[in-house]
């Protein structure tokens, strides 16, 4: 039961009109006879017949307009019956799906950025990559091969003078780069770099040049950046460390396990960080961010440096755990086996420098974090008692490093208070 | 008028006033069965020939139903009105013999044995097709069958031609090269460049030009300036010519196998100007082909000059063959064109990686000078 | 071993396949009795006759279509342009036929053809008779382009060329034809698609193909000797099939490309091999991609002025400064 289609009739036709009917309705056709005239992008042609019967129906009225492949007409050979016809025009094979090609995931704090991100973050002068790439988004005349060497090495080209042509700066300017060039980290919102103050030979003295290693190099700029863009503010107190030290006598007595002052002070600080949570949070341009959880950064000495790995949901931690997990970050940040992802996701930092004799000291906040606490050495010390006797007490000294975009002083304060609270009751840390 | 043999064309009377010039050769009506090219043919060749005729028309015939439907590309140049050049043609082949033809191919391809199968795969852009879907309707190719193209650039074909008599030659063989072209081609430059190296490097080539009076959509008289023939051009660079009918077979055969043999066995180049009609346009997207032609010549043609129902006729009357034969290899041949197409159609289409395949023989054969280097620029 | 010309050396190329293989044959204007137009084919109508050696008419549709014909039946014809500029009446021929028979044909018919010809500016013969084009041939998949500097270079591509079972363009330079060079006798082979390194260099990469080879090797010494500058020369031999990796190797080392190319600048040779430095030695490059071409305007007859339009070595001297 042949039906009669719109026809091709030219190389660029995609459609036709039906002028006219050549054939009626019970009309019998041969094999080329003339069923009707067409109109094509090209012109009027004569539409032939490729079946023979009759002419038994008619879809298209004169002047209808068709897609190529619609039916026109139906015609059925001598004893041939209409069954169900196709109404409308037959639909055009549908295009395969195309799948975009996958992008090649650029990574950002570990997660990949989308193209689409990527340019978002090159067009606001933020080169979509915090840490990694020191020259990401800076807007310098460099050369591909300059800016290679510059990014493997940690060389920040927006402080280097070009010697190419045009002041390019070319692989030699990086090559050639003072030492100090490469611990700069420019700043957000294009202000211009601060440049750097770099050593000049000293008559007569011998030196070693040892040369950044890549932790270095992280460490120079990232603090760099702090100390430059964030406004500090410093808050200390001193707490009594008697009930401490009696609490992990017991402790360590009840449970046969060890635990150290630091763990007590780790417990501590994310307790208290529940408890006041507006330092445990983050400045993110136009917004401030408080986290739901604690996530403490640890700062742990390291050959050459130091690392801030991250003890996660540390409030929810009994000591004892906090005590393993410091334990075991602090063995692996020396055998140099933590994981990217370990560092990553601090809401609020500890550095501990009390083994080392040090009894006070301010710490550099570790953004985009805004709290950090430095915690002093137990040191005895004449205090006044409670009978206002001068007596020996055992005191600690605790400093916030706020930043001042986030934490105002007051609620700096309230929060010191709660720590001071956890540390001078300790057992409060059991519960 | 161009149209120097028997046919009646046509309203340009000073054209006519010039056909009748003195220069016209007098065609006299020999009776070209009796020709030796003819005289001897058995019933069964006679018969074959039919079935070749119709074969090639039933093959267009199914291949302008699809391309109607939108279904297949390109262009679609119909060969239908002419089939009896191509097949008479094919008939006088000796095995040495070579032929090259421009964009109306498809008849030339059936003629010297291409399947239909692979043929309306190509028409379709299939993998199985003769070109694996590469060349389409002008690019038919069976170098196995001396089949040189399938071509289409006009007159492109011609020097290509030229150099098919030259490889014959330069090797010794005993055969010529026929080389097709339309009447549009003879304006082409490079035509009469090659009518003069023929001449001067005496090479075996019969250019055979199928007359259908139009150039695209531009009649003879408007596009040749000439003076009784398009072949008689050939005059000036001292080639012999002639002209034929090409809807009588046997006239045909008997025209083109002399000057086939004279090539082979001379070495002399020869312009055969053949005669013959085409139903439809220059292409099927030629919109006026019943406009810069009257419907009633192009019926006076179907109905008195029909190559296929002239050969039919012959052999009913010489009685080789009955009507119900007629019909049973009619019959066969819609049914093997039918079938062709649902092979086109079931076809697959060609893989992507073969958009690198076919380009250079080295590539693909992964000589040591296909691997140095790069030859494709693509990602 | 022996000092000939390039001119010999391409004719001694010739007789060698001549003589090996009854298939090749020459073919072009005068290249005959009247022994050649640049007589790089003097003696070899002497020695192999009329059937091998073979005089046509003015007509280079013709010729040309007649080679790919022949080629087609296995033919291996080497065909003369007295110009490559008069290849342009014979486009059709090369681009749609050689080009692209075997494609269309699915891979049945190959067309083993070597057209050949100098192709080159600088001898005040005025527009028509200076194209070089062997940018919009190799712009055609299906054709390979050659064009040798030298007389080592020239006899064992062109062997190559004629032994290959593609067409081959192979584009000579009638400044060059009296060259002198070391040349081996007998048959030696250089692969298509093979460039070299003419010289050694730390500095900057130039990059060229045919006569502006030997500019850049000029230029290299006198950035050396005045400027302390060590220039690397690739000689790419052969534009399609393209030796990138030798290119990239030495922009790699040099992280300087300095592209010379007698070719006009838009779309030339050096535009593509630009897009491949752009693309895969982008963060070798210490310095832009610069190019020295010939000058953008049709050939100029008068003698100083065209002098001026092609690339010589104070140019590339000059742009090589211009990178540092």
């Amino acid at each position: 039961m042949p039906e009669i289609t719109m026809p091709k009739l030219s190389d660029t036709m995609t459609e036709g009109t039906l002028l006219r009917w050549r054939k009626q309705k019970g009309d019998k056709v041969e094999v080329g006879d003339i069923l009707a005239e067409v109109e094509t992008d090209k012109a009027t042609m004569e539409m032939e017949s490729f079946e023979e019967g009759t002419l038994a129906d008619i879809f298209v009225p004169e002047g209808g307009k068709v897609v190529v492949g619609a039916p026109l007409a139906l015609v059925l050979k001598e004893g041939e019956k209409a069954g169900e016809r196709s109404t409308g025009p037959k639909s055009a094979p549908a295009a395969p799906a195309v799948e975009a090609p996958a992008s090649r995931p650029s990574v950002s704090n570990g997660r990949p950025l989308t193209p689409r991100a990527r340019a978002a973050a090159l067009r606001s002068g933020n080169g979509g990559g915090a840490g990694g790439n020191v020259n990401a988004g800076v807007r310098v005349k460099a050369s591909p091969l300059a800016r290679k060497i510059a990014d493997a090495r940690g060389v920040r080209l927006a402080g280097l003078q070009g010697t190419g042509p045009g002041g390019r700066i070319i692989a030699f300017d990086v090559e050639n780069a003072p030492a100090g060039a490469s611990s700069v980290s420019a700043p957000a919102g294009g202000s211009s770099p601060v440049a750097a103050i770099l050593p000049t030979p000293i008559a007569g003295m011998s030196e070693t040049r040892v040369p950044l290693s890549g932790m270095r190099r992280v460490i120079a700029e990232r603090l760099l950046a702090s100390k430059t863009q964030i406004p500090h503010f410093y808050l200390s107190i001193e707490i009594d460390a008697a009930p401490m030290m009696a609490f992990r006598k017991e402790y360590i007595e009840a449970s046969g396990g060890k635990i150290t002052f630091n763990d007590i002070a780790l417990s501590a600080v994310a307790r208290a960080a529940m408890q006041k949570p507006k330092v445990n949070a983050a400045f993110a341009g136009d917004a401030i961010i408080q986290y739901g959880s604690v996530n403490l950064s640890v700062a742990i000495a390291v050959e050459d440096g130091l690392v801030t790995p991250v003890i996660r949901d540390a409030q929810k931690l009994s000591l004892k755990e906090i005590s393993a997990a410091v334990k075991d970050l602090a063995l692996r940040a020396r055998d140099k086996k933590l994981k990217p992802e370990e560092y990553a996701g601090g809401t609020i930092t500890v550095s501990n420098l009390g083994s080392y004799g040090i009894e006070q000291f301010c710490a550099i906040v570790n953004p985009p974090q805004a709290a950090i606490l430095a915690v002093g050495a137990i040191v005895k010390k004449p205090v006044v008692n409670s009978r206002d006797e001068i007596e020996i007490g055992h005191r600690m000294s605790i400093t916030l490093s706020g930043d001042h975009r986030v934490v105002d002083g007051a609620v700096a304060a309230e929060y010191m208070g709660a720590l001071r609270k956890l540390l001078e009751s300790p057992a409060l840390l059991l519960l | 008028m161009a149209r120097t043999l028997s046919q009646p064309l046509k309203s340009n009377k000073t054209t006519v006033k010039k056909a009748v010039g003195s220069a016209v050769p007098k065609v006299s009506a020999p009776d070209f069965s009796k020709s030796p090219f003819n005289v001897s043919l058995k019933p069964e060749e006679k018969i074959a020939f039919l079935r070749e005729m119709l074969r090639i028309r039933r093959f267009e015939q199914q291949a302008l139903k699809y391309y109607n439907q939108g279904i297949m590309g390109g262009f679609l140049h119909l060969y239908i009105g002419q089939e009896s050049v191509a097949v008479g043609t094919a008939s006088l082949m000796n095995g040495h013999d070579e032929i090259i033809t421009a964009y109306r191919d498809h008849g030339h391809a059936l003629a010297v044995g291409m399947g239909m199968n692979e043929c309306m795969a190509e028409l379709f852009g299939k993998g199985t097709g003769c070109s694996k879907g590469k060349g389409g309707s002008m690019h038919f190719f069976a170098p196995d069958k001396h089949y040189w193209g399938g071509h289409g650039i006009v007159a492109g074909q011609t020097p290509l031609g030229l150099g098919l008599a030259f490889a014959i030659k330069y090797k010794g063989i005993k055969g010529c090269a026929v080389a097709f072209l339309g009447d549009g081609a003879v304006n082409q430059g490079v035509f009469s460049e090659c009518l003069n190296m023929a001449a001067l490097m005496e090479l075996p080539v019969v250019f055979v030009i199928e007359n259908n009076g139009y150039s695209m959509g531009t009649s003879l008289e408007r596009s040749s300036a000439i003076r009784h023939s398009l072949a008689s051009r050939a005059e000036g660079f001292d080639v012999d010519w002639s002209l034929c009918s090409g809807f009588d077979l046997y006239e045909l055969r008997a025209s083109l196998g002399d000057v086939m043999d004279k090539a082979r066995t001379q070495c002399r180049p020869h312009v055969l100007e053949v005669s013959t009609y085409r139903y439809y346009g220059h292409s099927v997207a030629d919109a006026n082909a019943k406009k810069y032609r009257s419907p009633e010549e192009i019926e006076l043609y179907k109905t008195e000059h029909d190559p296929i129902t002239l050969w039919q006729n012959q052999l009913l009357a010489e009685k080789v063959i009955t009507q119900e034969e007629v019909d049973k290899i009619d019959a066969e041949a819609k049914a093997e064109a039918a079938s062709a197409a649902e092979f086109g159609i079931n076809s697959p289409w060609p893989s992507e990686e073969s958009i690198f395949e076919d380009i250079y023989h080295e590539v693909d054969h992964q000589t040591e000078s296909g691997r140095t280097g790069r030859h494709f620029f693509s990602e | 071993m022996p000092l000939i010309t390039y001119r010999q050396a391409l004719n001694d190329a010739f007789a060698e396949e001549l003589a090996r293989d009854e298939n090749v044959f020459l073919m072009g204007e005068e290249v005959a009795q009247y022994n050649g137009a640049y007589k790089v084919t003097e003696g070899l109508w002497e020695k192999f006759g009329s059937k091998r050696v073979i005089d046509t008419p003015i007509s280079e549709a013709a010729f040309l279509g007649m080679g790919v014909g022949a080629a087609m039946m296995g033919l291996r014809p080497v065909v003369e342009l007295m110009f490559w500029s008069f290849a342009y009446v014979g486009f059709d021929q090369i681009i749609n036929n050689a080009g692209c028979i075997r494609y269309m044909s699915g891979g049945l018919i190959n067309v083993p053809m070597v057209v050949r010809g100098p192709a080159n500016g600088g001898t005040n013969v005025g527009a028509t008779h200076s194209h070089t084009p062997e940018n919009f041939l190799a712009n055609t998949p299906g054709l390979k382009v050659v064009c040798p500097a030298t007389p080592y270079d020239a006899k064992g591509l062109m062997i190559s060329s004629i032994r290959d079972n593609d067409t081959v363009c192979f584009m000579e330079n009638t400044l060059l034809y009296g060259d002198l060079g070391e040349v081996p006798d007998g048959a030696y082979t250089i692969p298509l698609g093979v460039a070299e390194v003419k010289r050694e260099g730390i500095d900057v990469s130039l990059i060229a193909h045919g006569r502006a080879v030997l500019t850049c090797l000029a230029a290299a010494e006198i950035l050396a000797s005045e400027h302390g500058i060590e220039a690397e020369v690739v000689d790419l031999r052969s534009i399609r099939p393209l030796d990138e990796e030798t290119i990239l190797n030495s922009v790699a080392k040099t992280h300087r490309a300095v592209l010379v190319d007698e070719n006009k600048p838009f779309c030339g040779v050096s535009s593509q091999i630009a897009a491949l430095l752009a693309e895969h030695a982008f963060d070798d490059l210490d310095a832009p991609v610069l190019r020295v071409t010939a000058l953008d305007a049709p050939a100029i007859y008068s003698m100083p002025l065209e002098k001026l339009q092609l690339p010589d070595a104070q140019a590339v001297v000059a742009k090589v400064l211009s990178s540092f």
